[in-house]
């Protein structure tokens, strides 16, 4: 098959069937000179599965090496390429330039995150703010307390519990839904839909004993109830997190309304 | 390796941190400081009525009928003090809003009023968790729950609400 192929006309390689595209890339460099934000414009061809971190690529093989890209798997789970495309966040290799529609794509940094160098921001607050949500199951016990006749037993839990949670684990640390957020965009101490979203992950987790601890850090002018169910974070998860459910439903929780894992409260 | 350097600056121990002492992504120095919350989004960043959905258009109208309620609330006990200075000052200040600028001021208010109100149930439901969808194993294209149409007929009925008003108040006023 493969030879057959070669020796037919080469597909999408006919001279004039090449489509291009303008990719504008910001440019800047906070580290040497704070007030130049520019951009470069640069042609680059695509084909119906060209990523947008593919064109950028491109760019830096081709065009110009000396743009800055932070990226690692290109397939949407190490959650390292988030930038604004065409003024919305989204990951650089999830994002089609076909899908767009747009002769012009235009990619910035992240907003709401320190600019390292043109599109590669600082992500330490989003990683901070995960952290101090304790990101990890509480309890005094390990599961090597629960050996019995000499086996080891894990944590049991039901399907139907694992289905309370299993969708807000899914998050990559991408930090897409921070930069839609619109609280995020004033606020500089809020701590930000990934990080909540988080909290209500092992809130939601009937293996999870630490509750309470968990809930005096969201339990802040700066946490919770910050959010204004605005929704946007939800419509840029590129993994279907749905940050804006888990948040609502944590504060359903809080507000005793039910929601929450089934497992007790005790720490 | 200049990228690198500015990474290492930005973790360090100068690192900026607000009262609270919660790292807020800024750099060692005031000027770096600057330059990282010169990529925040900022006020018009978190309008940005066009980037996504009507969710976002709600979540501002909210703010602003909101805060344009209390400037009204504010001007109407002002306006009402006025029954101090006895009849004459009462029927001097009402003739004001009996005018047409004044008529279309307290249409706004009116729109605001009732936008404000129904959007605000629908606000206070969703965030009690009251109809944002079930955490469920999310499949491709990963179409949130929580932006379901209930919350967005709640917003709808919200903004049709409130122009009938807006219209039904134009129609009392103009005496149509
Ligand atoms: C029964 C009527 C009302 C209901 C149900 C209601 C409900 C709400 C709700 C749920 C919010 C929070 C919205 C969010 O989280 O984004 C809010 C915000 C607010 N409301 Fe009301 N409200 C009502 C009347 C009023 C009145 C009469 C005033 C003015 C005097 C007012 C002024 C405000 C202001 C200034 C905000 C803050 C806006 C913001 O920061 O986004 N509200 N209201
Ligand atoms: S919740 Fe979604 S958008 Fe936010 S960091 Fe996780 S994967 Fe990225
Ligand atoms: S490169 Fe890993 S998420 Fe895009």
């Amino acid at each position: 098959m493969a030879l057959q192929a070669a020796s037919g006309p080469a597909p999408a390689q006919r001279p004039g069937t090449q489509r291009s595209i303008t990719l504008r890339i910001a440019r800047s460099n906070p580290a040497h000179d704070r007030s130049t934000v520019g951009f470069d414009d640069f042609e680059v061809p695509y084909e119906k599965w060209t990523t947008v971190l593919d064109a950028i690529l491109e760019v830096k093989k081709r065009l110009d090496h000396s743009v800055a890209v932070r990226y690692s798997c290109r397939q949407a789970t190490c959650g390292s390429c988030g930038m604004m495309i065409n003024g919305r966040p989204g990951l650089a290799c999830f994002t089609k330039i076909d899908e767009l529609n747009s002769s012009v794509v235009t990619v910035e940094p992240l907003q709401n995150f320190p600019v390292i160098r043109d599109l590669a921001v600082g992500f330490d607050s989003l990683f901070e703010n995960h952290r101090e949500v304790k990101p990890y199951l509480d309890r005094d016990d390990t599961e090597l307390d629960n050996i019995a006749d000499g086996e080891l037993k894990e944590y049991p839990q039901s399907p139907e519990e694992l289905e309370q949670y299993i969708q807000f684990a899914n998050c990559i640390k991408c930090g897409l839904c921070n930069a839609a957020c619109p609280t995020m965009a004033t606020d500089s101490s809020f701590l930000g839909p990934q990080a909540l979203a988080q909290a209500y992950r092992y809130v939601g987790d009937s293996r999870d004993r630490g509750k309470d601890s968990r809930l005096k850090v969201i339990d802040d002018s700066h946490g919770i109830w910050r959010c204004h169910f605005a929704g946007s974070c939800s419509q840029v998860c590129p993994k279907g997190v749905d940050p804006a459910m888990g948040i609502q439903m944590l504060r359903g929780y809080m507000l005793g309304f039910g929601g929450g894992s089934s497992g007790n409260n005790q720490k | 390796m200049a990228s690198v350097d500015q990474e290492e600056g930005n973790a360090g121990v100068e690192a900026g941190t607000d009262s609270q002492g919660r790292y807020d992504g800024a750099g060692s120095d005031s000027g770096a400081r600057a330059a990282a919350d010169g990529n925040r989004a900022g006020i018009g960043g978190m309008a940005n009525p066009g980037k996504y959905g009507i969710e976002r258009v709600a979540y501002w109208l909210m703010r602003l009928t909101g805060l344009g309620l209390l400037a009204y609330f504010i001007g109407h006990i002002y306006e009402t003090s006025s029954i101090l200075q006895g009849k004459m000052g009462w029927d001097e200040f009402l003739a004001i809003t009996q005018t047409t600028e004044g008529h279309i001021l307290l249409a706004i208010v009116i729109g605001m009023c009732v936008f404000h109100t129904v959007n605000g149930i629908r606000v206070m439901l969703g965030h009690g968790g009251v109809g944002v969808g079930r955490a469920a194993r999310p499949d491709y294209p990963y179409v949130p729950a929580s932006q379901n149409y209930r919350h967005k007929l709640g917003i709808y009925t919200a903004i049709v609400l409130a122009a009938i008003a807006m219209m039904y108040g134009l129609a009392v006023m103009f005496g149509v």
